[in-house]
């Protein structure tokens, strides 16, 4: 079953492209890293793969999946050092795309983002401000918010960025979990390219012209070779 | 007591009461947003663009209210336009429009009229220019932004927090961020006839300042805004009327004081 089909596709802004011709097909339960150099397009396709840039060819097609239940996480949230807002706030916040018209939570989003909070153990930091958070607590925090929007896929836009070492690993395995427990599909643009490190099944890699859509055992094969 | 008493005896004073307080509650409200996204001079230019518009509403003779907002309304869309496709950078456009309104609206009034009072009025504010009919319109329009802004709580503060994140999920940000411009339109030109054009954005940004030292959450910041700033304006009034000051310059006062008094317990608090 797959949940997100790319036929070519063509992404960019105003008069210039930045991918061409993309054909991709997003897997239930796949783990896919998107490495390549910056500007080579990463973080164009993932808002092409949202819908917050339209296409200026070709179709993207959700299967079983409306295309505002995607739980996204976007590169580094610029939030102001002193911004008034709880975690269980940002959290919430999460659960709009199911709300319909209403207005106001009731206890079904409340008690989803406690389940969430729950989920990747940060329940004990519910009433807490997220300016005082680490950055490791913030980007669970964060992607609590992208699971209350999400059953079924999440896209993360460089999560471990500004994360030390212990931090990373932790939302890795946080990830992993997720995935293959949980049965959650996830998309992951990365910088870290440490074998070890690229966790996902599969890889896309966007370099220039060349364009590489396979399993990860294969990418790190031919990395080698080169 | 007597004095209070004696203060509420006067029609103007009491309408000054009325209209103020709403203008108080609306200017809290959009204020925590307009300085969380860093959008603070957007309701300065805003109330530069109202001077224009009074000036020029009272010279052709047409209500200035009704004149005013619409046509405030369309320059903060425009403001929101030049925000996005930022080929001109965005505070530089706020200055350029608002200066420009400033200028013109000086000038239409010095051409017609000779300079006099009127522009003093339209700067700083006067409660004696509020008539029975900006009472209705105030009222009406107040509940307007209340209700607007009650029932889109929760997407303004996805937008405010992380409009990325918002838009992903289906938040329709352009039709909100359309909303809240309108708001902040309409709670400019109403305030202006109290406060003055130059002195009206300080009510929107005070309060949400002064609370940001002591909460944190969304929330109690936005509850507290809405105490200190109808508190400030009711203090103000009262010394104004006592002491015969400017309404709109001791408000201002009233709600610098309480920053400073919030800015110092948040010192202490962090100090223990």
């Amino acid at each position: 079953m797959n949940l997100i089909e790319l036929k070519n596709v063509t992404l960019g802004y105003e008069n210039h492209i930045v991918l061409k011709d993309i054909d991709m097909t997003i897997d239930d339960k796949d783990f896919i890293c998107i490495v390549g150099p910056n500007g080579s397009g990463k973080s164009t396709l993932v808002k092409g793969i949202l819908g917050l840039i339209k296409p200026k060819k070709g179709k993207v097609i959700y299967n079983n999946l409306k295309q505002n239940f995607i739980g996204y996480m976007p590169q580094e949230t610029k939030v102001d050092s002193s911004f008034p807002a709880s975690v269980y706030e940002i959290v919430l916040s999460g659960t709009l795309n199911s709300m319909g018209l209403r207005s106001f939570y009731t206890k079904k989003e409340k008690d989803m983002a406690d389940k969430n909070l729950k989920l990747l153990g940060i329940d004990k930091l519910k009433n807490k401000n997220f300016c005082d958070l680490s950055g490791g607590q913030r980007q669970k925090v964060l992607l609590a918010r992208s699971l209350c929007a999400t059953s079924k896929l999440l896209i993360l836009d460089e999560p471990s960025n500004n994360l030390d070492t212990k931090s990373k690993q932790d939302l890795y395995k946080t990830l992993k979990e997720l995935n293959e427990n949980h049965g959650i599909t996830i998309i992951m643009i990365t910088h870290d390219l440490d074998h070890n490190n690229l966790i996902g099944n599969k890889i896309l890699s966007l370099r220039e012209d060349k364009i590489f859509f396979g399993s990860t055992e294969e990418f790190v094969k031919k990395v080698h070779h080169e | 007591m007597s004095s209070i008493v004696e203060m509420f005896s006067y029609t103007f004073i009491v309408r000054a009461f009325i209209v103020g307080i709403l203008i108080s509650l609306c200017a809290s409200l959009i204020g925590v947003s307009l300085v969380l996204r860093r959008n603070s001079m957007i309701g300065d230019g805003l109330s530069h663009v109202g001077f224009g518009a009074f000036a020029i509403a009272t010279v052709l003779g047409i209500a200035p209210l009704e004149f005013a907002i619409p046509l405030v309304i369309v320059v903060s869309f425009l403001i929101l336009r030049l925000n996005d496709n930022s080929k001109i950078h965005g505070d530089s456009a706020i200055a350029i429009i608002s200066a420009s309104s400033l200028a013109i609206g000086t000038f239409i009034i010095s051409i017609t009229k000779g300079v006099n009072t009127d522009i003093n009025n339209y700067l700083f504010g006067s409660i004696l220019s509020i008539n029975e009919k900006d009472i209705i319109v105030s009222i009406i329009l107040s509940i307007i932004v209340i209700l607007l802004y009650v029932f889109s709580y929760n997407k303004i503060f996805a937008i405010t927090f992380d409009e990325r994140f918002a838009k992903s999920i289906g938040v329709k940000t352009d039709l909100y961020n359309m909303i809240f411009a309108s708001l902040c339109s309409i709670v400019v030109v109403l305030g202006m006839r109290l406060m003055g054009s130059l002195l009206i954005s300080s009510l929107i940004i005070f309060p949400t300042l002064s609370s940001m030292q002591l909460f944190k959450k969304f929330k109690s910041v936005i509850i507290s805004s809405i105490i200190i700033s109808i508190i400030s304006f009711i203090v103000g009034l009262y010394i104004s009327f006592i002491y015969a000051t400017p309404t709109g310059a001791t408000i201002v006062i009233a709600n610098l004081i309480v920053f400073l008094l919030f800015k110092l317990l948040s010192i202490i608090r962090i100090k223990k």
